[in-house]
């Protein structure tokens, strides 16, 4: 899989992402947290890549938790 | 030994919060919410699990909520200081601590308004006089949910009820209840919660915090101080969201794994089945003290109205020798004298010179009271 498939959902704080990778993860949507690409502006440091396949099922998850998120970007 | 000092601090504590600070120690040890590598992000899940722990114990509907700092007082230090406005008033009971008392006086100078509702000689709290303390500038009830002096509960879903009545918010004071008491901050209707992570939450010293219900506005929550978040880092003012607009600065996250792992500890036992544990002491140990003459015991002397802490006098003897004497002659430890709450006894009628208590904890049995009864029979026959 190359670095094309992927999404990042960015997000506040780091603790809006753990709170989100436990979500994503009772989900079984696959996750991980990274450093915030360089081309990308987040509040926080880290984000968390998702495929891009599994965006809408990530954004139901976090709009169903009311989680506020800053942006789900293509990487 | 007997350790009956829990009401100050718990012990001993369950093998696994150790465990879980020397884990992350060892193989955590990272910085939460800084950088970006895998130690970080580790470090922030174990950060995160803490705020989840809490959350489910006290029924918060969002872990984000949950905002950490060093102790019980801070976050009433939080709490008070960063919602009350001079002009503001505040009502509260005479059975409170100083970690709510001096910061209130401190605000009193500063032109916030206080009512302090007395409490009955054994501690207890009539909702109907709290009721009748509402004014129109009234923003704020702060309660304490059980007395570190005499035990004795407070009645906080009856103050969530009249809080919502009149469109106020409900701090309570958790100290001696968080773990040990079954809290709801939804059927309780508890705007904010803060509580202690050393005490009967079995973590370690130095953590605790505040729950911040969905009721309080957090754009009016002024935060005790602000620094680096990790987060919004190009820019220099403080984020205006939980948790980070609360916590400044690197945190205790080596305590925080250890209040994890002592909150999941509790949550496995069942609050109700420490409760039920500490009940049975607790009546044991009052109806022993009753026995014994020249022995007061100030409070409810009443299991089901208390928490596991029991405050007494023997008569004729200074309490610091009863205290001495415990420790050196039995091996029993407690605690003699005010207790960091002055209001207490003033309302019990135990100032300036306080009382013995005896704070009970989840890992005390009916052999140490039983031993205990003894001791202080002993110490009350010998009285001059």
């Amino acid at each position: 899989m190359n670095s094309e498939s992927y999404a990042v959902i960015l997000v506040y704080s780091t603790s809006h992402a753990m709170r989100i990778e436990k979500l994503l993860g009772k989900r079984g949507i696959g996750c991980k947290m990274i450093p915030v690409p360089r081309q990308i502006s987040s509040d926080c440091g880290v984000c968390i890549r998702i495929t891009r396949a599994q965006v809408e099922a990530a954004r139901d998850t976090i709009e169903k938790a009311q989680i506020e998120i800053q942006d789900i970007a293509r990487i | 030994m007997i350790y009956f000092d829990n009401a100050a601090t718990s012990w001993p504590k369950p093998p696994c919060v150790a465990e879980a600070m020397t884990q992350y120690m060892a193989e955590v040890g990272a910085s939460p919410g800084r950088s970006g590598h895998r130690l970080a992000v580790e470090a922030a899940r174990r950060l995160y699990d803490a705020r989840e722990a809490v959350a489910d114990l006290f029924h918060a509907p969002d872990p984000l909520r949950v905002v950490f700092g060093a102790n019980v007082t801070e976050a009433l230090n939080l709490a008070l200081n960063g919602l009350l406005r001079p002009g503001d008033h505040v009502i509260t009971g005479s059975m409170e601590h100083n970690a709510v008392m001096r910061p209130l006086r401190a605000l009193e100078r500063n032109g916030v308004q206080i009512t302090v509702v007395p409490c009955s000689p054994d501690g207890a709290l009539d909702p109907a006089d709290l009721a009748a303390a509402v004014g129109p500038a009234t923003r704020l009830i702060a309660l304490n949910h059980a007395s570190n002096v005499t035990g004795t509960l407070l009645p906080v879903a009856e103050a969530g009820r009249i809080a919502r009545q009149h469109d106020l918010l409900l701090l309570v004071d958790a100290a001696q209840t968080a773990g040990a008491y079954p809290i709801d901050m939804q059927s309780d209707a508890i705007d904010l919660l803060a509580f202690t992570g050393h005490k009967s939450l079995y973590g370690p010293m130095g953590t605790g915090g505040l729950v911040i219900g969905d009721r309080v506005d957090v754009h009016l929550l002024q935060p005790l101080k602000r620094g680096g978040t990790g987060s919004r880092s190009e820019r220099e003012e403080q984020p205006d969201f939980l948790p980070d607009l609360c916590e400044s600065g690197t945190p205790n996250a080596v305590g925080l794994a250890g209040l994890a792992a002592g909150t999941r500890w509790v949550l496995a036992q069942g609050v109700e089945r420490i409760r039920a544990h500490e009940l049975a002491l607790t009546a044991q140990l009052l109806s022993g003290l009753a026995e014994i003459p020249g022995v007061t015991v100030y409070g409810p002397r009443d299991a089901r109205r208390q928490t596991a802490t029991v405050s007494f006098v023997i008569a004729g003897l200074e309490h610091s020798d009863v205290g001495l004497r415990l420790d050196d002659e039995y091996a029993i430890m407690c605690r003699v004298g005010l207790h960091c709450a002055p209001a207490a006894h003033r309302t019990l009628g135990t100032f300036p010179a306080g009382t013995v208590r005896f704070g009970l904890g989840a890992f005390n049995t009916a052999v140490e009271i039983s031993a205990a009864l003894e001791a202080v029979a002993t110490l009350a026959r010998g009285r001059q």
